[in-house]
C-alpha cells in the first residue's frame, strides 16, 4: 500500500484530531507523513502468520475496584483555565443552544 | 570539606556530618548558575525548595537513607507537586502539578534533595532536545551539537557535572541514546520495574523512568531507589528488587555478549565502530565470552516503533484540550476551544499527533497498527531466540556520535533513525544500558548499549562496571570540577 496523503487527507486526519494547522504546516505535514508512512510501509511485507498482536505489549494487572481517597478536588480545579471552584466544575464555552 | 563527586562519597559524608545536605546543595546551585546558562540542561531551578529540602535532611538526617543529601535532577515530564511541570511543551508552560510522580516520592525518602527540572524535547518526542518549546540543550562536549534526546536536559546536568545523578524516561531510546553522546551512562529498567505513576504519558505500552549517573556503583544505587512495586500504575511489576550493587564485583569472567553482526554492517560511523570493537575486546580480556546472534526482525524496529509509538501518543495526547489544564485559547465554541488550544502543540508533536491518527483510523487500522503489533511480537521473540544463547545482546547505542544542531530537524526521518539500535529494547519491554566507552576521532562520546532478559538489569550493571575499571571515563571541559 503505497500511501500519499493529499491536502484533503490532511485536514481530515486534523479534523478527526481536533489539530489546527497553519497553511504551511498543512503543506509540509502532506509531504513529510507521506515519507514516513512510505517508510512504515515496509512492515506490511513481512510475514507475520502466527503471530499474535498482542504478544508484543506490556501485560496489565487487574485490581479490585475499591473506593479509596483521591486527588483534593481544590488542587485540581485550580489548574483549570477556567472553573467554578465553589460549585466544584470545570467551565467550557456553552454547548448546547446559544 | 569541598563537596566530593559521587553521590555515594556524598551520601557518606552527609551521613557523618563531614559536609552538610546544605553545603552540598549550594555547591550544586553554585554549578548550576555559573555553566547552565550556555547549555540550558536545566527549564526551572527550585534553589528555595532544595535548600529548604537538604536544611532538613540536616536537622533530622536519616542514616542509612541510600540517597542521604544527593541532588538529583528530573526530566520536566515527571510531575511534582508545587513545581511548576512542563514537559518542555507551551501547552503545559504554567501547569503545576497537584501531585508527584512515585519516583519523586521514592527519592524524597531516599533522602534525595531534587534541584530541577530539566529540558527535553516536547512530551519526550524527539532525539535531540531540538524539540523543546523552551529552546535547546547543548553538548558539553561540543556546544554547536546536541545532547541526543529527548532526555537531553538530564545527561547534560550529569555530564557537566551539575548534578551527579538525574532521571529521565525512555520511549524509544530517550534515556539511553542521551547518555551515549554526552558520555555518561543511562538505564532504560525492564517495562513494568518502575512506576510511571506521574510520568507525563507518550506511549504507553513503551515508556519507563530510568537513572542517569557517572558511574556504575551510583546508577545503581538510584535505580534501586526508584525500582518497585506501585498499585497506582496497572503495569507496575511485582517482582522483587534485589541489591544492585551485589552485582558490582567486576567479575565478568564466562558472561555471554552476543553480537549481531549483521546489523553492523552499514550506517554506523567508523569512530564508533571502532570504541564499540575496543570496549568487547577490554569485556573478552577480563573474561566474558562473544558469540555471533541474530536479530532478524531488527530492522524494522523503527517503523514498527513510529506506528505504535505515535498511534499511542496520539489517544495520550487527546487529553490536552484547554479543559481541565494546560494552557486555553479562548473562544466562543467548545469545538474552537479544542481547535486553537491545540494548535500550541509544536511541528513534531503535531506529526506525531497526525501519523498516530491516522494507522488508528477505520481503514488503516488493520495495515498498519495491527500489523505493526504483530511484527513487534516477532521483534520480541528474536530477543527470547537469543537469550537461550546469550547473556546480553552488545550494539553500539547510537551509530553516530552527537550530530549539529539543526542538522536533522528539517528531515524527521532523518531524525527517527538516530534511534535505530535503541527502540528494540521498548518494543521488546526489556532493560538496557548506555555505558561510556571511548570518543570518536573528533572527540565525541561513544555509548555501548547492552541488552538484558526482563528483570536482569543487574547483569547489565554488572557489565557496566567491570568496563568503567577498564576504560576510565573521560569527561568534557566542561564537566571538569
Amino acid at each position: 500500500m503505497a500511501t500519499v496523503l493529499s491536502l484533503a487527507d490532511v485536514d481530515r486526519i486534523a479534523t478527526l484530531a481536533r489539530l489546527e494547522l497553519t497553511g504551511d504546516e498543512r503543506a509540509r505535514f502532506a509531504a513529510q507523513l507521506s515519507a514516513i508512512l512510505a517508510y512504515a510501509d515496509q512492515v506490511q511485507q513481512v510475514d507475520t502468520s502466527g503471530a499474535a498482536p498482542d504478544e508484543g505489549a506490556g501485560g496489565s494487572r487487574m485490581r479490585d475496584d475499591e473506593p479509596a481517597p483521591s486527588l483534593d478536588r481544590e488542587r485540581v480545579l485550580s489548574q483549570a483555565p477556567a472553573a467554578d471552584r465553589a460549585a466544584g466544575l470545570f467551565k467550557v464555552p456553552r454547548v448546547l443552544g446559544s | 570539606m569541598s563537596v566530593p563527586e559521587r553521590a555515594s562519597d556524598i551520601r557518606a559524608a552527609v551521613a557523618t556530618k563531614a559536609i552538610s545536605a546544605v553545603e552540598v546543595c549550594r555547591a550544586a546551585l553554585d554549578r548550576i548558575a555559573r555553566i547552565d546558562p550556555p547549555l540550558h540542561a536545566f527549564l526551572h531551578v527550585d534553589a528555595d525548595g532544595a535548600l529548604a529540602r537538604a536544611a532538613e535532611i540536616d536537622r533530622a538526617p536519616a542514616a542509612d537513607a541510600p540517597l542521604l543529601g544527593v541532588p538529583v535532577a528530573l526530566k520536566d515530564n515527571i510531575c511534582t507537586a508545587g513545581v511548576r511541570t512542563t514537559a518542555g511543551s507551551r501547552v503545559l508552560e504554567h501547569y503545576t502539578p497537584p501531585y508527584s510522580a512515585a519516583v519523586v516520592e521514592r527519592l524524597e525518602r531516599a533522602g534525595a534533595v531534587i534541584v530541577g527540572k530539566t529540558n527535553c524535547d516536547e512530551f519526550a518526542m524527539g532525539s535531540s532536545t531540538e524539540h523543546s518549546a523552551f529552546g535547546p540543550t547543548r553538548n558539553p562536549w561540543a556546544p554547536d551539537r546536541t545532547p541526543g534526546g529527548s532526555s537531553g536536559g538530564s545527561a547534560v546536568a550529569v555530564a557537566a557535572g551539575m548534578v551527579p545523578l538525574a532521571l529521565g524516561s525512555d520511549t524509544g531510546g530517550s534515556i539511553r541514546q542521551p547518555a551515549a553522546l554526552c558520555g555518561v551512562l543511562g538505564l532504560k529498567p525492564t517495562y513494568g520495574r518502575v512506576s510511571r505513576y506521574g510520568l507525563i504519558a507518550f506511549g504507553s505500552s513503551l515508556d519507563q523512568i530510568g537513572p542517569f549517573a557517572r558511574s556504575a556503583r551510583d546508577l545503581a544505587a538510584l535505580f534501586g531507589v526508584i525500582a518497585g512495586h506501585d498499585p497506582r500504575d496497572s503495569t507496575s511489576a511485582t517482582a522483587a528488587v534485589p541489591d544492585y550493587a551485589a552485582a558490582l564485583t567486576g567479575d565478568v569472567r564466562g558472561l555471554t555478549i552476543g553480537v549481531p553482526r549483521d546489523l553492523l554492517s552499514e550506517g554506523v560511523e567508523p569512530g564508533v565502530r571502532a570504541a564499540f570493537d575496543a570496549s568487547l575486546d577490554a569485556l573478552r580480556e577480563a573474561g566474558a565470552v562473544l558469540r555471533d546472534v541474530a536479530l532478524p526482525h531488527a530492522p524494522l524496529a523503527i517503523p514498527v516503533y513510529y506506528l505504535v509509538a505515535n498511534a499511542e501518543a496520539s489517544s495520550n495526547l487527546a487529553r490536552y484540550d484547554g479543559v481541565r489544564y494546560g494552557t486555553r485559547a479562548e473562544s466562543s465554541t467548545l469545538h474552537d476551544v479544542y481547535y486553537h488550544s491545540r494548535a500550541r502543540f509544536g511541528a513534531e508533536v503535531k506529526r506525531r499527533i497526525m501519523i498516530g491518527t491516522f494507522v488508528l483510523s477505520a481503514g488503516y487500522y488493520d495495515a498498519y497498527y495491527l500489523k505493526a503489533h504483530q511484527v513487534r511480537a516477532l521483534i520480541r521473540r528474536d530477543y527470547d531466540e537469543a537469550f537461550t544463547h546469550v547473556d546480553v545482546v552488545a550494539l553500539p547505542t547510537s551509530p553516530t556520535g552527537a550530530f549539529r544542531l539543526g542538522e536533522r530537524t528539517d528531515d524527521p526521518l532523518q531524525m527517527y533513525l538516530a534511534d535505530v539500535f535503541t527502540v528494540s529494547a521498548n518494543l521488546a519491554g526489556l532493560p538496557a544500558i548506555s555505558i561510556p566507552c571511548g570518543v570518536t576521532d573528533g572527540g565525541l562520546p561513544v555509548g555501548l548499549q547492552l541488552t538484558a532478559k526482563p528483570f536482569d538489569e543487574a547483569t547489565l550493571l554488572k557489565g557496566a562496571e567491570a568496563l568503567e575499571r577498564r576504560q576510565p571515563m573521560r569527561r568534557p571541559d566542561a564537566g571538569r570540577p
